[in-house]
C-alpha cells in the first residue's frame, strides 16, 4: 500500500508541473495578439500596457515568461488590473465560501443519488422506476444556472412576497461565524440546484451498478451462506456498487470546487472564488481567471490523488495493478 | 456406508414462465439421499440439475418460479417454507458450492471474514473466535499456511485454492448435507482430482453426506457411492456406482458411458457422440424426452416411460420402454459402438 | 445451453431463463426470423421499436429544423433584425393599440402572440422570437461543429494511442491526463476569455476573437478525453483478437489495420457517444455564453439570453424561462434518444459520460 501511495504522489506532482505549463501555454503562447494587452483587460490604457509589459516579461523568451508567472503566482504577487485588488488574496476570501457550497451540495447529492439508485434498481421495470429515471433525465438536462437563477427568483422573491415572510432568501452568503442559522439558509436553495445535475447522474450510475452487482455469483454464494436478505444487500450489493461510484464523487467534487461552482455562486451572489472568476470574464481581466484555473486545476489533481489512493484502500486489486504507467 | 434418509425429494417440479411459454426445468424429480453417502447427479447442462439444487436451498425466487413437490431434509419440509425457516438452514444444516470459484468469492473481503460471515449468520460465535475457526477449516482442506491465506484477498488464491476455500467455508457450520455444483468443472484436469480427493475425504472421514452435481462420467466414477442420471429435467436412471458403470439400462446412460475414453476396455477408433441436440425445456418431446435421440426408440416412446426398478433390490431403476432382454441385446460396452445402431423397428 | 442464474433478482421485464445465451433476442425477435442479422440491423429495429426515443428524436430534429428557419421568420413573419437594436420610439401593434416596445419605465413587452413579437422584446427592445431561433441556430451549430471535431480528434488520438501504444501512447495519454485534469467549465472559461480579445492565430490561419468558431474550438477541445480515452481503452483490447492479428499476419500496415479493423468495432462507441457529447456541448456553450466567455454579444445565443434575462428577472421573468425551456427541451430530447441509442445497441452496456 506504502508503494503505491508513493508512485501515486509522483505522478501527480508531474501532472501538476504540465498543468501549470499548460495554463501557461493557454494564457500567454496560445492566443494571438499582445500579451500585455489581453493582460490589461477590456479597457486598457498606454501606461499600464507598458507596465505590464515590463511586470510579466513579455519581452523575454518564453521560458522566463513561464518562471516569472510561476513566481507571481506561488508569491501570491499577481494583481488585476481591473479592480487593482491582490488576486490570490481575493481567492482566499472567497474559498470558504466555495468550500461551503461544494461540500454541502456533495453531501446532499451523494445521500440521494445512491438513496434514489438503490430505490429505482430495487423496482426495476416498474412504473416508479420509469418515472424517476425521466426525472432524472430531466435533471441532467437542466443547466445549473438557469435552474438557480429562477429557483432564485421564484422561491427566493415571488415567494417571499407571497408569503410575507423569506421562506428562502433571496441570494447572498452569510458568514457562519456571524450566524449559523441564517449561513444554512442562504445555502439550502443553491446546494439544492447545484445538486439536480448531479443525483440525475448518480442516481442512474447507482441503479446500474446494483443491477449488475444483484447478478453477481459472489452474492448467490452470500445468499447460499444463509445471510440475511438486509445484510446481503447492504454489505455484498450496496458495498461493491458503491466502490466506483466513490471515486466519481471524489472527480465530481474536485471539479465542482476547482471551476462547477462558478454558476451557481454568480447566479445566487454567494462571493465565493467562482463568482470572483465569474466576475473577471466580463472585464475579460485575465490574472484573476490564471490564477483560479490554474489553483483549480492543482486542486482536482491533487484531489484525485487522494481519492485514488482511498479507492485503492477499497478496493483491494487495485494496489496490485499499478505496476506500469 | 448408508445410514437413514437424510434428503428425500418427491414429484419436484419447476416451471418458469417465459415470454415464450412455460419452461420445465424440473420435471418430477424423485430421490433419497441416505446419511454417510455421495450421490452424483449426472447429465448435460440445461439438464436441470442445478435449477434441482438451487431450488432445494431455496435460491430459485424468481417472481416467474413456479414450485411443486415436496422435499425433507431431516424432519423439515424445504418447499414451500418461510424463507426465514429456509434462510436459517442454508449454510447451516445444508451447504452449496458453486461452479466457478474465481467470481463467487466477494473480491473486497478478506477469504477468513467471509467465512466467519457464514458462521456469524446462524451463531454467536464472537469474531475472533471465529476467525480462529476459519483458520482451522483452510487447514483441514489443505490450504498452506492457513493463518496468512485468511488474511488474504481471493485475488490473490490460485483457482484451485479458491474452490478449497468455499468447500471449507461450506462446511463451516458442519452441515448434514453438501452439494456441491460442479465443482471442478472451471478448473484444471490436476486439480479436478484433488478436489474430488478432497470431497471423498470429507465424506468417509468426517462423514459429509455429498450430493456432487457433475455433467463428467469420468469425475463420478472416483467418488460417488451412488449415481442419478438426468436428462430433460427427468431422472432418466438410478443406481449403485457399479450399476451404473458396468448395467446401464438407459441408452442415455450408454451413450454417456460410451463417449468416455475408459482404460479398461479396448481402444476404439474414435469415442461415440449421441447425435443430436439436448432437447428443449419450452416445448419438450412427447412422451419420453430422449426419444428424438434415441437410435432404439419404438412406438410405444411415445407416452412417458415411468421410473421402475427392474429386478433385483429396486435400488436399480431407470425409465425405459425396453424390457430387459432387449437392452441386454442392443447394449454393447464396446466404445465406439453405442448409439450407432439403426433404429428399431 | 446454460441455465441462468435463477436467484432472487427485480423482475426485468424479460425471461430469465433464455435457452440461448449468445445474441440477447427477444421472443419476438426470434419469431421475426432475425437471428442471423447483423448488430447494426438489430439495433436499428430494437430502436425502430422505442417509441419514446424516436419521438424525442423528432423533437430534436424539429427544433433544429425551426432554428434553421430563423432567416424565414425574421424577414416575412417578424420583420425584425436579431441583432439591430430598434430606436427607443419603435412601436407595435398589441392588443389593438400601439405600444411602445420598452415601455418608459424599461419594461420590455411581453409575448403579443402574433408574426411580430410573438415572444415579447428583450431588454433593448429586439423580437424573443428572432432572437430565439437565431440563438438556437448558433448554440446548435456549436454544439454540433464542435461534437464533430472532438470525435475526429478524439478518435484519431484514441486509435493511435491505443494501437500504437509505446512512446506514442505515453505522450497522447499525459497529454489527455492534463486535459482532464481541468475541469470542464474551467477550462472553456481559460480557452474562451483568453482568446476571446486577439483571437487566435495557428500558422496562416486568424481568426477574431469573436467569431464563433472560438467557441467551437474550445468546447470541442475541452471533450476530447472524454472520447479519446474510452476509445483508447477499446483499442487496447481489440489489438489483440484474432483479426487483428490476422491482418498484421498478413502484412497490412498499422495504419490500414486501423482504419480497416479496429475502426468498425469502435463505431458503436461513437454511435453511442455522439447523441451525449451534443448534449453536453450545447450545454457547456450556454454555461460559457452565460458567463461571458462563449458567443460574444451582440450574437446571441440561449446562453447570452438566459444570462440577459437573468439581469431582468424582476420585471420580465419570461426573457429568462424561454430560452432555457428551449434549451432543456434540446438537451432532453438528444439525451433520451441517446439512451434509446445505447439501449438498442447493447442493452447492458456501461457508456456513460461523467459532467
Amino acid at each position: 500500500m506504502a508503494r503505491f501511495v508513493v508512485r501515486r504522489l509522483v505522478s501527480m506532482l508531474i501532472v501538476l508541473f504540465a498543468v501549470s505549463l499548460v495554463t501557461f501555454f493557454i494564457f500567454q503562447v496560445l492566443p494571438n495578439g499582445d500579451p500585455a494587452v489581453r493582460m490589461a483587460g477590456k479597457q486598457p490604457n498606454e501606461t499600464q500596457i507598458e507596465a505590464i509589459r515590463e511586470e510579466w516579461g513579455f519581452d523575454e523568451p518564453v521560458y522566463v515568461q513561464y518562471a516569472t508567472t510561476m513566481e507571481k503566482l506561488f508569491t501570491g504577487d499577481m494583481i488585476s488590473y481591473f479592480t487593482q485588488l491582490n488576486v490570490v488574496e481575493e481567492i482566499w476570501k472567497g474559498l470558504p465560501r466555495t468550500l461551503a457550497l461544494a461540500i454541502g451540495a456533495a453531501i446532499l447529492w451523494m445521500a440521494f443519488g445512491v438513496a434514489l439508485g438503490l430505490y429505482t434498481a430495487m423496482r426495476a421495470g416498474r412504473v416508479s422506476d420509469t418515472l424517476l429515471t425521466v426525472l432524472a433525465l430531466i435533471g441532467i438536462s437542466m443547466p445549473v444556472f438557469w435552474i438557480g437563477a429562477l429557483m432564485n427568483h421564484y422561491l427566493g422573491f415571488e415567494l417571499t412576497k407571497t408569503l410575507g415572510f423569506e421562506l428562502f432568501p433571496n441570494g447572498g452568503y452569510v458568514e457562519f461565524t456571524e450566524n449559523p442559522l441564517e449561513w444554512l439558509h442562504h445555502l439550502i436553495l443553491p446546494w439544492i440546484a447545484l445538486s439536480i445535475l448531479f443525483i440525475g447522474v448518480y442516481s442512474r450510475v447507482l441503479r446500474s451498478n446494483v443491477l449488475d452487482t444483484m447478478n453477481q455469483d459472489y452474492v448467490r454464494t452470500a445468499r447460499a451462506k444463509g445471510v440475511s436478505e438486509r445484510q446481503v444487500l447492504l454489505r455484498h450489493v450496496l458495498r461493491n456498487s458503491l466502490i466506483p461510484v466513490v471515486t466519481l464523487w471524489g472527480l465530481d467534487f474536485a471539479v465542482v470546487i476547482g471551476g462547477g461552482a462558478i454558476l451557481t455562486e454568480t447566479v445566487f451572489n454567494l462571493q465565493g472564488v467562482g463568482q470572483y472568476a465569474a466576475d473577471a470574464i466580463g472585464q475579460l481581466d485575465v490574472p484573476p481567471i490564471l490564477a483560479v484555473t490554474m489553483f483549480g486545476a492543482f486542486f482536482v489533481v491533487f484531489f484525485n490523488a487522494i481519492v485514488d489512493i482511498v479507492y485503492a484502500y477499497l478496493d483491494p486489486r487495485i494496489r496490485l495493478e499499478e505496476s506500469s504507467a | 456406508m448408508s445410514g437413514p434418509t437424510l434428503l428425500s425429494v418427491d414429484d419436484l417440479q419447476v416451471r418458469f414462465r417465459t415470454e415464450e411459454g412455460t419452461v420445465h426445468a424440473v420435471d418430477g424429480v424423485s430421490f433419497e439421499v441416505r446419511r454417510g453417502e455421495v450421490v452424483a447427479i449426472v447429465g448435460e447442462s440445461g439438464a436441470g440439475k442445478s435449477v434441482m439444487a438451487m431450488t432445494l436451498m431455496g435460491l430459485t425466487r424468481s417472481p416467474n418460479a413456479e414450485i411443486s413437490g415436496r422435499a425433507h431434509l431431516g424432519e423439515t419440509e424445504l418447499i414451500g417454507a418461510a424463507e426465514d425457516e429456509l434462510q436459517a438452514i442454508r449454510g447451516d444444516r445444508m451447504a452449496m458450492i458453486f461452479q466457478d470459484p474465481m467470481s463467487s468469492l466477494n473480491p473486497v473481503y478478506r477469504v477468513g471474514d467471509q467465512i466467519v460471515e457464514q458462521i456469524r449468520a446462524h451463531t454467536d460465535v464472537p469474531e475472533t473466535q471465529a476467525f480462529g475457526r476459519a483458520v482451522d477449516l483452510l487447514r483441514e482442506v489443505g490450504i498452506p499456511a492457513p493463518e496468512e491465506r485468511a488474511r488474504a484477498f481471493p485475488h490473490e488464491f490460485s483457482g484451485g485454492m479458491r474452490q478449497r476455500a468455499l468447500i471449507a467455508m461450506g462446511l463451516s457450520l458442519e452441515p448434514e448435507l453438501l452439494i456441491a455444483d460442479e465443482p471442478t468443472t472451471a478448473l484444471d484436469v490436476t486439480i479436478q482430482a484433488q478436489i474430488l480427493r478432497l470431497l471423498k475425504r470429507l465424506n468417509t472421514d468426517r462423514g459429509v453426506t455429498t450430493v456432487l452435481i457433475t455433467h463428467d462420467l469420468g469425475v463420478v466414477a472416483d467418488i460417488a457411492d451412488r449415481v442419478l442420471v438426468m436428462y430433460g429435467g427427468r431422472i432418466v436412471e438410478s443406481g449403485t456406482l457399479d450399476q451404473i458403470f458396468y448395467d446401464p439400462q438407459h441408452p442415455y446412460t450408454w451413450g454417456l458411458l460410451g463417449s468416455i475414453a475408459r482404460l479398461d476396455r479396448p481402444r476404439a477408433d474414435r469415442l461415440a457422440q449421441i447425435t443430436g441436440q439436448p432437447p428443449s425445456l419450452l416445448s419438450p418431446p412427447e412422451g419420453c424426452h430422449f426419444r428424438p435421440r434415441c437410435p432404439h426408440r419404438f412406438s410405444k416412446c411415445k407416452q412417458v416411460p415411468p421410473l421402475e426398478a427392474r429386478g433385483g433390490d429396486g435400488s436399480h431403476t431407470d425409465r425405459c420402454w425396453l424390457d430387459p432382454e432387449r437392452k441386454q441385446a442392443l447394449r454393447t460396452l464396446e466404445s465406439g459402438e453405442i448409439g450407432l445402431e439403426e433404429p428399431a423397428a | 445451453m446454460a441455465a441462468r442464474d435463477e436467484t432472487l433478482g427485480p423482475d426485468r421485464g424479460g425471461s430469465e431463463f433464455s435457452p440461448s445465451l449468445e445474441i440477447e433476442l427477444t421472443a419476438e425477435e426470434r419469431r421475426a426470423g432475425l437471428a442471423g442479422a447483423g448488430p447494426y440491423r438489430l439495433a436499428a429495429r430494437r430502436l425502430r421499436r422505442n417509441r419514446i426515443a424516436l419521438s424525442f428524436g423528432g423533437l430534436f430534429i424539429v427544433l433544429v429544423l425551426a432554428c434553421l428557419a430563423a432567416p424565414l421568420w425574421a424577414d416575412h413573419v417578424a420583420h425584425r433584425d436579431y441583432r439591430d437594436i430598434p430606436g427607443s420610439s419603435e412601436t407595435v401593434t398589441k392588443g389593438g393599440e400601439e405600444v411602445f416596445v420598452v415601455g418608459l419605465d424599461g419594461v420590455p413587452i411581453g409575448p403579443t402572440w402574433r408574426g411580430e413579437y410573438f415572444l415579447g422584446a428583450d431588454g433593448s427592445g429586439r423580437d424573443v422570437m428572432v432572437r430565439l431561433l437565431y440563438g438556437g441556430r448558433n448554440s446548435l451549430l456549436i454544439g454540433i461543429a464542435a461534437t464533430l471535431i472532438t470525435t475526429f480528434l478524439g478518435l484519431a488520438i484514441g486509435l493511435a494511442a491505443g494501437y500504437l501504444r509505446g512512446w506514442v501512447d505515453n505522450a497522447l495519454s499525459r497529454l489527455l491526463d492534463v486535459i482532464w485534469a481541468f475541469p470542464v467549465i474551467l477550462l472553456g472559461i481559460a480557452l474562451g476569455t483568453a482568446l476571446a480579445l486577439g483571437g487566435l492565430k495557428i500558422g496562416p490561419l486568424e481568426v477574431s476573437g469573436s467569431s464563433l468558431a472560438i467557441p467551437v474550438f474550445v468546447i470541442a477541445v475541452v471533450y476530447i478525453p472524454y472520447l479519446a480515452r474510452p476509445i483508447r481503452g477499446e483499442v487496447l483490447a481489440l489489438r489483440e483478437k484474432e483479426f487483428v492479428e490476422a491482418a498484421r499476419a498478413q502484412g497490412q500496415g498499422p495504419l490500414r489495420i486501423m482504419f480497416s479493423e479496429i475502426g468498425p468495432n469502435v463505431v458503436t462507441t461513437l454511435i453511442v457517444f455522439f447523441p451525449l457529447l451534443v448534449a453536453n456541448a450545447v450545454l457547456l456553450e450556454a454555461a460559457l455564453s452565460f458567463l461571458g466567455a462563449g458567443v460574444q454579444a451582440p450574437e446571441p445565443s440561449w446562453g447570452t439570453m438566459i444570462s440577459d434575462g437573468v439581469d431582468r428577472v424582476v420585471s420580465a421573468p419570461h426573457l429568462a424561462v424561454v430560452p432555457g425551456v428551449m434549451l432543456v427541451l434540446t438537451v432532453l430530447a438528444l439525451n433520451v434518444f441517446g439512451d434509446g441509442v445505447r439501449d438498442a445497441l447493447d442493452p447492458r452496456a456501461k457508456v456513460r459520460i461523467e459532467h
